[in-house]
C-alpha cells in the first residue's frame, strides 16, 4: 500500500506528463471548453505561431457572454458583442473545433452544456478561459478557470504547465434544513473563509449534506469555488454522479460506460489522507444568506443585519466594509429582510438548471411579481429551456409576471444587453456581488433561486421560509 | 514576452483589499479580440466619472503617479474572473510589477504569462512599502528579480520569495508553448498509455 492520497492527488497524478523543473509540471488536459471573450487572442496567437489544435476532438466551443436572450433570431446588433462571436465562429472553423452555433438548441452557458452533453466526465482534467470552470468539479473532475495565454498552450499542446496546489476539504456534516440549498452552503462556506480563505488550494466537499445533494446543487457548490479563491472544488463521483452522466451525447456507451464506472468508483479521498486544510460546518445550523455588501465573502443569514465598519477587526476590511456600504446604499444597523429591490435575476452558470428553475416555479406558483419589480428569468442552455417549457414551467413564470428568456450568461455579467442601470439594486442567483458587475452602478444581493424567487413576490430581501 | 529583470520606478499605492478583475477591466471591456490597447481602461469605473472626466482623486490620475510602473496594493489583489485582459490592461497602462500580501491564483499565473512580477510581502513590508508609495514620484522602488530583493527609497531591503520556473520564465522572457513542444513525443507517449486505460476519453 502507498502513502493514501486525496482525490486531488489521484487525478493529479494521473495527469502529470513531465516534471519540468522544481515545482512545475506539464499536465495533460482531456477536455478544454472555448467560449468567445477570452480566445480569440489565443487562436490569434497560434495563427502567429503557425501552430494547429492538437486535439480540436478534446476541444468544444459555444458562445455563451455576449449572446442576447431576446430576439436572439434578429441577431447580435451590438458591433464588437458581434465581431467577438462571429470571430469564434470563424475560429472554430478554421481549426476543426467543434462549436455549437447561436441558433443550436443545444446552446448555453458553457459550464452548463459541458455536463448537459456528457462532456465532463469524472476523472477527467478540464480547463476553460473562465473562472467559474470549476463548476465541473462536481462530478470528481479537476476543473479549473485559465488565462488566455494559457488557453493558446490548452490549444497548442493540449496540456498545461501547473505547479501542485494544496489539499483542503470542506465536510458538511448532517442534513440540510428545508430551505436551505447548495447556494446557502456555498455562501455560508465563503462567509466563513472568506474570498482568500481556499487561495492556493482545491477544496474537496465531503460529508452526508453533499452527498444528498443533487448534482445541479453540486454544481453550484463548486461553481461557487472560486469565490473563496480556491480555483477548484472536487466532490467525488458517486451512484448520482453515474446516473446522471449515463445516455447523455457524449457520455461513454454501453460497455464502455461500465468499464468507465469501475475506474470512476476508485475516485475519492483514501482513508487517512492528508488534507493541508480542514474546514467544518453543521448543516442543521444553516439558514439561507444573502449578500449585504460587494464580495461575496460578505454573506450574512438573512435574519441578520447590515453590519459596521467597526464590527470589523482588520483594518482592510474596515476600510472595504465603508466603501461597500457606501456603493451598496446601505445603513449599518438595518435589518437585511428590509433591504429593497427593484429586480430579480434568475440565471447563470450558478443558477440556471432544471432543478433551480423548478424550485422558482414552486414559489412563486399562484403569486405575483410585485409591480415595483422587474424580474428576469434566463435558462442555463436551450435544453434547459425546453424542458422547463414542457413541464409547463414558463406558464407558471410568466403568470405571475416573470419576463422568460432566451439562454446565455446575461445579467450575471452584463456583456449582453441586460444591465442593472446606475442605484438599480437586484436579488441575483448569479456568483459575483462585485462594484459594477452587472452594471454599472448596479448593486447586487447574491442569493438562492428561491430566495430570489421570495424576493420577487414581496418586493424586499425575503426569508423563504416565511413566505405564505 | 518582455523580459523582466531590474526594475526602478514610482509605485502607486491602492490600499484597498479583495481588488478584483472587473474593478481592473470592466466587463464593457472585454469585446477587444486584441491584446493591446486596455490601458486607457484600466480601473475604468473608479478612474473616469460618468461624462469620461477623470477622478481627481484617484491615484493613477494624480500627477505624482501617472508614469507608475509599480502597484502596491491591499490583501487579495486580482480575484474573480480569470480574464487575462486584467494583466493586459495593467501592463498596456505601463504597470510592471504588483506587490500585495496575496494574489488570487489565475491573476498570478496570468501576470507571468504576461511579463509582469507578482511579489507577495508580508503585512508589515506591505505597510512599509505602502508608506513608500504614498510619498509619490520622490520615492522610486527599486526590484531586483535575480537577486529576489525590492529596495525602498531609504535603502531598505525586503526579499522576496518566488517560484524557479517562473522566475526563469520572465528573466528570459521564454515562449512557454515552445518549451512545452519541444516535450512533444513525452505527450503523445502519455496519449498512446491513455488511450489503452480509458479507451471512454
Amino acid at each position: 500500500m502507498g502513502t493514501p492520497r486525496t482525490l486531488y492527488d489521484k487525478i493529479w497524478d494521473s495527469h502529470v506528463v513531465d516534471q519540468l523543473e522544481d515545482e512545475a509540471y506539464i499536465l495533460y488536459i482531456d477536455r478544454h471548453l472555448v467560449h468567445e471573450v477570452t480566445s480569440p487572442q489565443a487562436f490569434e496567437g497560434l495563427r502567429i505561431a503557425g501552430r494547429k489544435v492538437r486535439r480540436p476532438d478534446a476541444t468544444f466551443a459555444v458562445a455563451d457572454h455576449n449572446v442576447p436572450t431576446k430576439d436572439i433570431e434578429k441577431g447580435i446588433t451590438d458591433p464588437e458583442s458581434k465581431l467577438q462571436v462571429d470571430t469564434l465562429e470563424a475560429n472554430t472553423a478554421e481549426f476543426g473545433v467543434p462549436y455549437f452555433s447561436m441558433t443550436d438548441d443545444r446552446r448555453g452557458i458553457v459550464h452548463i452544456i459541458g455536463p448537459e452533453q456528457g462532456l465532463t466526465l469524472p476523472g477527467m482534467t478540464i480547463v476553460c478561459g473562465d473562472s467559474h470552470t470549476s463548476t465541473h468539479g462536481a462530478f470528481g473532475s479537476l476543473a479549473h478557470g485559465i488565462g488566455t495565454s494559457e488557453v493558446e498552450h490548452v490549444l497548442a499542446t493540449q496540456t498545461l504547465v501547473q505547479e501542485k496546489a494544496k489539499n483542503m476539504r470542506v465536510t458538511v456534516h448532517g442534513d440540510l434544513p428545508p430551505g436551505v440549498t447548495a447556494k446557502d452552503v456555498a455562501l455560508a462556506i465563503i462567509g466563513k473563509i472568506g474570498t482568500a480563505g481556499g487561495t492556493g488550494h482545491v477544496i474537496e466537499y465531503a460529508g452526508d449534506a453533499i452527498r444528498a445533494l443533487s448534482m445541479e446543487g453540486r454544481m453550484t457548490l463548486c461553481n461557487m469555488t472560486i469565490e473563496a479563491g480556491a480555483r477548484a472544488g472536487l466532490i467525488a463521483p458517486d451512484e448520482t454522479t453515474f446516473d446522471y452522466i449515463k445516455g447523455r451525447p457524449y457520455a461513454p456507451k454501453a460497455g464502455a460506460f461500465e468499464q468507465a464506472v469501475a475506474y470512476w468508483k476508485t475516485l475519492n479521498s483514501d482513508e487517512g489522507a492528508k488534507f493541508d486544510t480542514e474546514v467544518e460546518l453543521d448543516a442543521s445550523e444553516l439558514i439561507p444568506y444573502v449578500t449585504w455588501g460587494t464580495s461575496p465573502e460578505d454573506a450574512l443569514p438573512i435574519t441578520g443585519s447590515v453590519p459596521a465598519p467597526s464590527d470589523f477587526a482588520d483594518e482592510g476590511k474596515r476600510g472595504a466594509a465603508e466603501r461597500a456600504l457606501k456603493y451598496m446604499g446601505l445603513t449599518a444597523g438595518m435589518k437585511l429582510s428590509d433591504i429593497e429591490v427593484d429586480h430579480v435575476f434568475i440565471g447563470s452558470c450558478t443558477n440556471g438548471r432544471i432543478e433551480d428553475l423548478r424550485a422558482v416555479a414552486k414559489i412563486i406558483e399562484g403569486k405575483k411579481v410585485k409591480s415595483t419589480v422587474n424580474a428576469i428569468i434566463v435558462p442555463g442552455s436551450g435544453l434547459v429551456k425546453i424542458q422547463a417549457e414542457d413541464e409547463g414551467l414558463d406558464k407558471i413564470f410568466e403568470a405571475a409576471g416573470f419576463e422568460w428568456r432566451q439562454p446565455g450568461c446575461s445579467m450575471c455579467l452584463a456583456m449582453n444587453p441586460d444591465k442593472l442601470a446606475p442605484g438599480d439594486r437586484c436579488a441575483s442567483t448569479s456568483n459575483r456581488n462585485f462594484e459594477g458587475r452587472q452594471g454599472q452602478g448596479g448593486r447586487t444581493h447574491l442569493v438562492s433561486p428561491a430566495m430570489a424567487a421570495a424576493a420577487a413576490v414581496t418586493g424586499h430581501l425575503t426569508d423563504v421560509r416565511e413566505l405564505d | 514576452m518582455e523580459k523582466f529583470n531590474k526594475l526602478t520606478a514610482v509605485a502607486a499605492p491602492m490600499p484597498l483589499v479583495n481588488i478584483d478583475t472587473d474593478m481592473i477591466i470592466p466587463k464593457q471591456y472585454l469585446k477587444t479580440i486584441q491584446r493591446k490597447g486596455l490601458g486607457k481602461n484600466l480601473f475604468a469605473e473608479m478612474r473616469y466619472n460618468d461624462d469620461g472626466t477623470e477622478v481627481e482623486d484617484f491615484v493613477l490620475n494624480q500627477p505624482a503617479y501617472r508614469n507608475a510602473e509599480i502597484l502596491v496594493a491591499g490583501d487579495n489583489f486580482g480575484c474573480g474572473s480569470s480574464r487575462e485582459h486584467a494583466p493586459w490592461a495593467l501592463l498596456d497602462f505601463g504597470i510592471r510589477c504588483v506587490i500585495s500580501t496575496s494574489f488570487a491564483d489565475i491573476f498570478h499565473n496570468n501576470c507571468f504569462r504576461n511579463g509582469i512580477l507578482p511579489i507577495e510581502v508580508s503585512p508589515e513590508d506591505l505597510s512599509k512599502l505602502m508608506e513608500d508609495a504614498e510619498r509619490g514620484a520622490n520615492a522610486t522602488i527599486s526590484i531586483d528579480l535575480e537577486a529576489q530583493e525590492i529596495r525602498g527609497p531609504d535603502g531598505g531591503v525586503i526579499h522576496f520569495e518566488i517560484d524557479q520556473f517562473n522566475k526563469h520564465c520572465l528573466l528570459t522572457g521564454l515562449d512557454e508553448i515552445g518549451l512545452t513542444l519541444k516535450k512533444e513525443d513525452k505527450v503523445a507517449e502519455y496519449e498512446e498509455t491513455r488511450k489503452m486505460q480509458q479507451p471512454w476519453l
